[in-house]
C-alpha cells in the first residue's frame, strides 16, 4: 500500500475516503432518481385511472 | 414571483425545475475545481503529509452535517409557528441527507485518524457529539416512518429537531470546551484563520462545492416529498370515492344493499 498513486505511505487511507464519499453521494443521488420516478410512476397510473389533482369528486347525485 | 409564492408546492416544483441545471453546474464545476487544487495544487503538509487531503472532504462534509441540522430547526419553527406548508416537507427532505453527509464525516475522519492518531476512534467531546448528532439523525427517520399522518409527524419531529439543536454548539464548541485529541477551529475562529492560503483555497473551494451538491440533493428530494403527499392525498380521495360510491348504491337502491354490505364486509 505504500506510495499508492503517489500519494505517500497513507495512499490507502485518502483513497478509501475518497471512494467511500463517492459511494455515499452516488447513492444519495441513485435514491432520489429512483424514488422521483417511482412517485411520477404512481401519479400516472392514479390519473389513468381518473383520479387527478383536476378531477372532481364525484358527489351522490351523479354516482346515483 | 414573491417570497410567498414558493409555499405553493406547484409553483415550487417549477422553480426547482428552472434552477436545477444551473445548480447541477455549480456542484460539478466547484467540486471538479476543488479536486484538482486538492491533489494537484495544494502541498502536502508538514506533519501529516499527504493525509491532509483527506480534510478536503472531512471537513465540508462536517460543516453540511451542522449546516443541515440548523436549516432543519429552521424549517421546525416553520412547521410549529408559522406553519408553513413547505417546512415539513423540507426537514422530512433534509434528514437522509444530512445523516449521510455526517456518516462520511464519521468515516473519513476515522481514515484520517488512524495513520495520524494511530487510533480509528476515540471517546473524546468532538467526535462523540458527531457521533450523537448521526444517531439523532437516524432517530429522526425512524420517527418520519413511525407515523402515518405527515402532519403529526412533522410536528413530533419539529420538537425532537429543536431539543437537538442543543448539540450543535456543542459540537462546534466541544474542541474549546473540553481537552480533546480533535484539533481546536482552524477556519471559523475569532482570530482568522490558522491554516496557509494554499490549503485554505482548496478546502474553500469543496465546501462551496459541497454547499451546491447539498442544496441540489436537498430540492431533488423535496420535490419528490412534494409528489409523495400529492400521491398520498389523491389515493385518498379514491378510497372516499369508492367508500362513498358503495354508500349511495346502498341509499339509491335497497335491493342492493346486500351486496353493498358484502363489499365491505370483503374489504375488512
Amino acid at each position: 500500500m505504500s506510495t499508492l498513486l503517489g500519494l505517500g505511505n497513507h495512499g490507502g487511507f485518502i483513497l478509501a475516503a475518497y471512494g467511500l464519499t463517492l459511494l455515499v453521494v452516488a447513492g444519495l443521488v441513485g435514491w432520489i432518481l429512483v424514488d422521483h420516478r417511482e412517485q411520477k410512476r404512481a401519479l400516472a397510473d392514479l390519473e389513468r385511472r381518473g383520479i387527478g389533482r383536476r378531477s372532481r369528486p364525484q358527489g351522490r347525485g351523479e354516482a346515483a | 414571483m414573491a417570497l410567498i409564492d414558493l409555499a405553493n408546492p406547484t409553483r415550487f416544483i417549477a422553480l426547482v425545475e428552472r434552477v436545477l441545471p444551473v445548480l447541477v453546474a455549480l456542484s460539478i464545476g466547484f467540486i471538479a475545481l476543488g479536486l484538482y487544487q486538492a491533489f494537484f495544487v495544494a502541498p502536502e503538509d508538514y506533519q501529516q503529509g499527504d493525509t491532509v487531503r483527506i480534510m478536503f472532504i472531512h471537513v465540508p462534509a462536517a460543516w453540511l452535517s451542522l449546516f443541515c441540522w440548523s436549516m432543519m430547526s429552521v424549517s421546525a419553527l416553520g412547521t410549529l409557528v408559522w406553519r408553513h406548508p413547505l417546512s415539513d416537507v423540507a426537514a422530512k427532505a433534509a434528514v437522509p441527507i444530512g445523516a449521510a453527509f455526517t456518516f462520511v464525516c464519521l468515516v473519513t475522519g476515522s481514515l484520517w485518524g488512524k495513520p495520524m492518531w494511530g487510533t480509528w476512534w476515540m471517546w473524546d467531546a468532538r467526535l462523540t457529539s458527531v457521533l450523537v448528532l448521526f444517531i439523532m439523525y437516524l432517530g429522526l427517520a425512524a420517527l418520519w416512518s413511525t407515523i402515518e399522518d405527515p402532519i403529526r409527524a412533522g410536528k413530533a419531529a419539529a420538537i425532537l429537531t429543536l431539543v437537538g439543536f442543543v448539540n450543535i454548539p456543542i459540537i462546534k464548541f466541544s474542541v474549546d470546551w473540553w481537552n480533546t485529541l480533535h484539533q481546536p477551529a482552524s477556519v471559523f475562529r475569532a482570530g482568522g484563520p490558522t491554516i496557509h492560503s494554499s490549503i485554505l483555497w482548496p478546502l474553500l473551494i469543496m465546501a462551496i462545492g459541497f454547499t451546491f451538491l447539498f442544496t441540489t440533493l436537498h430540492l431533488l428530494a423535496m420535490r419528490n416529498e412534494i409528489l409523495r403527499r400529492r400521491l398520498r392525498t389523491l389515493r385518498m380521495m379514491e378510497a372516499a370515492r369508492s367508500d362513498s360510491s358503495v354508500a349511495t348504491t346502498t341509499t339509491a337502491a335497497p335491493s342492493t344493499a346486500k351486496l353493498g354490505a358484502a363489499i365491505e364486509a370483503g374489504a375488512e
